[in-house]
């Protein structure tokens, strides 16, 4: 069955075109059209944040938005952030102080915290989580997550990736 | 802190960073769902819109109509649609002696959300098409949702063999005539609403026919042995079904029964494709089991002196329209029910019973959590009743290692509670003043006991192989699941500590029923002293033969050898664990070995009152300490300062126990003050996750962690159990932080505003 439409954006800093229906959402797009699955599925409701990602350099939930809203535009992913081998620095304090467990909800809150510190609203451990309540940890109790944010957001800004 | 001194280890005991979250931190980690397959098949499965009726009609032949739907199936397709199981514990002529799991329903829907048939399509849109296009009439039939009636005359009789699901009771002693004399009593019924687990990843999995015509499942699972039974249902042999459990995105017991797994290896199977099934968020909250709603009723009575003299005990637990593990569940509760506390005079009876509610099975606490909740509001009240100090209280009545309870289980390790209460009170210090006139501030504290392990008549095992590398790496292979907690990093500490190979430089492979030695289910908080001890095993056999070998090469005792660093050292000389797996090989001593660990087994329990004996193995103890204000005028209630001491026996990782006391504690606050699945006529009414309030970071309280290690664990290195035990103590303290601001009680959980307000209008508490 041939798709609808034929969409083209910025995935990653790379060029990337794929066939999508029009209901499709910016999250099965992502998934289903083209593989990039560190983008996840939690709930489709735009409550649990796991299915965040930047675009054009605003955190969303990507299973609101529906295909041909992202066409032209840059999406961009907690992969492509950083690898295992050289991590984003926002990256490696989730990994050293706790901030992962299973990991679900990981690449949406590590978006979430990255716009938080962009937007200079990291000033209290208090203003960080009222900054990441679109996110649902369910494994971690937060504490790491929020340590997280607030060790990279203390960092100097050439420092921060 | 540590009640004795630790021995210093080079690896076990250290923050390490776990590997997987590198992994996972940086998007790589294929989940379930996360993995691509040609030609591969989406399933969906139609479900039930009534609660409870008889199946009339379901005709799939119009969704075989809709293009790009491949196959439409019911229960008339499964070989073996329906499973029996035996329930635990049962006795002729109490209630049925096994319980049913069907596939797909048939003749008889028993609640809201039951599977009735099942599509296989091309396409997402089309399977979602084909369930829309199946045909199901059904008659309504009266439904029974109230699980208090549900064995009455006048009910609906929901299984073969009647509506009383499983039952446990025991007694000791002389419980009335205790009651008689006693100097103070409390009698209350505390209510425990129905929860999900709300884990972030939802049911799902992928399926598809190996080279050997294996039926191969990868899902998202606590149970990589649940190969067995979807060879049942398909009818083939134990061997022919291969189940593999990648990372998975949260269990807290939710993913322990089956979920996707029967359907995937029924299409995969029957079309010979892959195929992907994903269940939507609100299918899963819709129709996914929920921890059991309890009705608990106490009669708990002290003398003068505050010592215990009789506890009276009748628990009801929801199980919902089929049995899954309520049978177990109601053993945990029943078991658990008396709390950490000596008492001569006991009578427990406790019954799961059959409803048209969503079914209840596993989550983490299993049972054992929602007794918690009635039997430390117990012992809070006759506290109050006594004027005695809550924790003053508590202290006269701790058991101690080699006390024998009411159910004949001897508690066979250090019980750490006058440590664990100690610190929390002292990190409590001052309580601080109410921020407004119409704010009341507040402390209380709870306790409990969590058994970690399998009962005892289960013939509990884990296996673990650890190989050396050519190269001097370490391979590890172990069927243990990993659901977040760290158990595959923990593993990777033991044998590096053991073994003397750096952290980075072993690899671990997890969750394959075929390919892994098996280790049986991530539950029970059993993981870590399971397969630990076998991965324990294997590496001391290994490090054995290769201190032995060393010795050899290095001419000196074996005794001398010490394995660190990737080398085998002796003194000056040292040889890289390379070299030692050569000289091994030279020698024909084996660089691999297979180890399996049995946990201690007894008798299997039997549902008489005067059964005595172990039930399992060892037992987890924590002390939490909270602060609450609550705005009268509001009925919010805000956490001011959480404190949770565990005894964890020994921290393999701290990080990771941390994590899991955090988390525990977060989800037990979650169900203490707002989480519910609410049930109208037994339609689960609760289908979406923003009316389910899971905590977010504003919600959830800093949990300042006291980590006790009083090295008198089962497990490696003497650790305990930790997954389960902190999801109890929330409700209990926080019910007691605002009986102490409030001077009301709390007997029923979510302590949400609207029942604050009503509870402190009922006690003349206001402005
Ligand atoms: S999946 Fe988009 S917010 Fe939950
Ligand atoms: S780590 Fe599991 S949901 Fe956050």
């Amino acid at each position: 069955m041939a798709a609808e439409l034929e969409l083209g954006f910025e995935l990653n800093g790379t060029a990337v075109r794929c066939g999508a229906e029009p209901h499709w959402t910016l999250l099965r797009v992502l998934r289903d059209g083209i593989g990039q699955t560190d983008v996840k599925y939690g709930c489709g409701e735009g409550v649990c944040g796991a299915c965040t990602v930047l675009l054009d350099g605003t955190a969303v939930s990507s299973c609101l938005l529906f295909a041909p809203q992202v066409a032209g535009r840059r999406v961009e992913t907690v992969a492509g952030l950083g690898s295992p081998e050289e991590m984003h620095p926002l990256q490696r304090e989730f990994v050293e102080r706790g901030g992962v467990q299973c990991g679900f909800c990981t690449p949406g809150m590590v978006l979430g915290g990255l716009e938080a510190v962009a937007l200079d609203l990291c000033g209290s451990p208090e203003e960080i989580r009222h900054s990441l309540s679109g996110n649902i940890c369910r494994c971690t109790g937060y504490r790491g997550i929020v340590e997280s944010v607030a060790a990279y957001a203390s960092l100097p800004p050439t420092d921060r990736g | 802190m540590s009640v004795v001194e630790q021995p210093a280890l080079r690896v076990v005991g250290r923050e390490l960073v776990r590997h997987d979250a590198v992994e996972k931190v940086t998007g790589r980690t294929r989940y379930a769902a996360d993995v691509e397959q040609p030609r591969r098949l989406h399933a969906a499965l139609r479900r039930s819109d009534v609660a409870h009726g008889r199946l009339r009609r379901v005709d799939v032949t119009p969704a075989l109509a809709v293009p790009g739907v491949v196959g439409a199936y019911t229960a008339a397709d499964v070989p073996n649609n329906v499973l029996w199981a035996p329930v635990p514990g049962q006795l002729p002529g109490t209630g049925a002696e096994r319980s049913r799991a069907n596939m797909l329903a048939e003749d008889v829907v028993r609640f809201d959300g039951e599977p009735i048939a099942l599509v296989a399509a091309e396409t997402e849109d089309a399977a979602a098409a084909g369930v829309e296009a199946v045909v199901v009439e059904i008659d309504p039939l009266p439904v029974l949702d109230d699980p208090l009636r549900s064995l009455d005359e006048d009910v609906p009789v929901l299984h073969e063999g009647g509506n009383l699901l499983a039952s446990w009771e025991f007694e000791e002693g002389d419980v009335d005539a205790a009651l008689v004399g006693a100097a103070a009593v409390v009698d209350r019924t505390h209510r425990c609403q129905a929860v999900d687990h709300a884990y972030l990843e939802t049911e799902a999995g992928t399926a598809w026919i190996d080279a050997d015509g294996v039926v191969v499942v990868r899902a998202s699972t606590q149970v990589v042995e649940h190969h067995r039974t979807l060879a049942r249902f398909l009818g083939v042999e134990d061997n022919r079904v291969r189940v593999i459990a990648p990372y998975v995105g949260g269990g807290f017991g939710g993913k322990e029964d089956l979920t996707v797994e029967p359907y995937l290896a029924f299409v995969a199977h029957r079309t010979r494709r892959p195929v992907r099934m994903t269940w939507s968020r609100q299918e899963s909250l819709r129709a996914r089991a929920k921890r059991h709603p309890a009705v608990m009723h106490y009669v708990t009575a002290a003398d003068a002196g505050g010592r215990l003299v009789a506890q009276d005990i009748d628990l009801v637990l929801d199980g919902g329209a089929y049995a899954q593990l309520s049978a177990a569940v109601l053993l945990w509760s029943a078991m658990s029910s008396m709390g950490p506390y000596r008492c001569a005079n006991v009578r427990v009876r406790a019954r799961v019973v059959y409803t048209n509610n969503t079914p209840s099975s596993a989550m983490r606490g299993f049972g054992a959590q929602q007794v918690a909740f009635a039997y430390e509001n117990q012992m809070d009240a006759l506290a109050a009743a006594l004027g005695i100090d809550p924790l003053a209280l508590r202290r006269r009545n701790f058991i101690e290692a080699g006390d024998t309870l009411a159910t004949g289980q001897v508690i066979p390790t250090h019980v750490a509670l006058p440590e664990l209460t100690a610190a929390v009170e002292e990190r409590l210090g001052e309580l601080p003043q109410p921020s407004g006139p119409a704010r009341k501030v507040g402390r209380g504290y709870a306790c409990n006991l969590q058994s970690y392990g399998f009962n005892v008549w289960m013939g509990d095992w884990s296996s673990a192989w650890v190989g050396l590398e050519a190269d001097g790496g370490l391979t590890i292979r172990i069927g243990v699941p990993d659901i977040g907690a760290g158990q595959a990093s923990s593993l990777v500490q033991i044998a590096a500590e053991v073994v003397g190979v750096e952290p980075e430089r072993i690899v671990i492979h997890i969750g394959d029923s075929t390919l892994t030695p098996l280790t049986g289910r991530t539950s029970s908080s059993r993981q870590l002293y399971m397969s630990g001890n076998a991965v324990l095993e294997a590496a001391e056999r290994l490090a054995d033969d290769l201190r032995g070998v060393a010795a050899m090469v290095l001419e000196v005792d074996a005794d001398a050898v010490e394995l660190a660093a990737g080398e085998a050292r002796a003194g000056e000389d040292a040889l890289p664990l390379a070299a030692a797996y050569a000289a091994c090989i030279a020698r024909s001593v084996p660089v691999q070995q297979l180890a399996t660990f049995h946990a201690p087994t007894g008798p299997r329990w039997e549902a008489r009152p005067d059964w005595r004996g172990r039930i399992v193995p060892d037992f987890a103890y924590s002390c939490h300490g909270v602060e609450v204000e609550v705005d009268t005028e509001t009925g919010r209630v805000q956490i001011l300062r959480y404190v949770a001491a565990h005894d964890v026996g020994r921290a393999i990782n701290p990080q990771s126990v941390r994590g899991q006391i955090e988390g525990g504690a977060t989800m037990g606050i979650g169900q203490a003050l707002y989480e519910r699945v609410v049930f109208e006529d037994a339609r689960n009414v609760t289908r979406k996750l923003a009316n389910y309030l899971v905590p977010t970071a504003v919600e959830a309280p800093e949990i300042e962690t006291i980590v006790l290690e009083s090295g008198e664990g089962l497990g490696p290195f003497h650790s305990r159990g930790v997954g389960e035990p902190p999801v109890s103590p929330p409700a209990p303290a926080i019910a007691a932080a605002l009986r102490d601001a409030t001077g009301a009680t709390f007997t029923a959980t979510p302590f949400a505003p609207e029942r604050v307000l009503a509870t402190l209008a009922a006690h003349g508490v206001g402005r």
